[in-house]
């Protein structure tokens, strides 16, 4: 089966990142397909590489951009949500004249489009979020 | 272009968009609207259900004055412009609040919570916010 998953929660303060990222793994395990993950709301918190949790618990971001690198996951953090919150790739720093990024590997900016558009693909959008 | 990609361009899929969150206590609910807004340019067909406490975005009257937010009441009446046209309200949830359908800013369809239910059922994809 073919999914897309969309996270509307920041990682750490909230379960979804986690119930999301283990969906994620099993699902690949099982042979399905990942179309796409959507960042959304507090989610795009997800994206930043300047996350650095303690060192005996799990680095929820590094974990993505892991898994996204052995199974070329399309990462997709809602451009809208992540300039409300700071969460910039190069091309967005440029574009908003900032002076850095934070965009961890794997992960990238784009539209909510993509979000409708990963609705229309799959055969299942799967939301974990509250 | 693929046979595949031919017949993706043209699926239509049921796009339920449910809101149970006051407007301004949290971000959800300005960020569902750009979701449905977003989305109208699809040409899917959509459904917006508000219910719980997600009545209240509907409500008229809104003043964010002294909070300082911006007031995004009015973009709902603008959703028929987008071809937005069915919103359902959960009846049990206006009730409970002491709401009818005279306090909203826009025209909508009230329906029972088992009416939602069944609308629920029906959809392809249902994005809650």
């Amino acid at each position: 089966m073919k999914f897309s998953i969309m996270i509307s929660e920041g990682p750490y303060t909230h379960q979804a990142s986690d119930s999301a990222y283990l969906f994620t793994k099993a699902a690949l395990e099982k042979g399905h397909e990942i179309f796409r993950v959507f960042f959304y709301h507090d989610g795009v918190n997800n994206g930043t590489r300047l996350t650095t949790p303690p060192q005996d618990d799990r680095n929820i971001v590094n974990r993505w951009s892991e898994l996204a690198q052995a199974h070329k996951l399309d990462l997709v953090v809602c451009v809208a949500a992540a300039q409300r919150r700071g969460i910039v790739d190069p091309e967005e720093a440029k574009r908003n004249s900032k002076d850095a990024d934070n965009i961890a590997p794997g992960f990238h900016i784009s539209g909510l489009g993509q979000l409708i558009e990963a609705g229309i693909q799959a055969d299942r959008l799967v939301v974990f979020g509250d | 272009m693929s046979d595949e990609m031919m017949e993706d361009e043209g699926t239509i899929k049921k796009f339920g968009y449910v809101n149970r969150k006051a407007p301004y206590g949290t971000v959800y609910a300005l960020e569902s609207l750009e979701v449905v807004l977003i989305g109208a340019a699809f040409d899917q067909d959509v459904s917006v259900i508000f219910m719980d406490d997600g009545v209240y975005q509907l409500k008229k009257g809104q003043d964010t004055k002294a909070s300082g937010m911006k007031n995004f009441s009015p973009t709902y009446r603008a959703l028929e412009g987008y071809d937005v046209e069915k919103l359902y309200v959960e009846k049990e949830s206006m009730d409970i609040r002491g709401l009818s359908t005279d306090d909203l800013i826009v025209p909508v369809e009230v329906k029972s919570s088992e009416e939602i239910m069944q609308i629920m059922e029906d959809q392809d994809i249902i994005l809650s916010f």
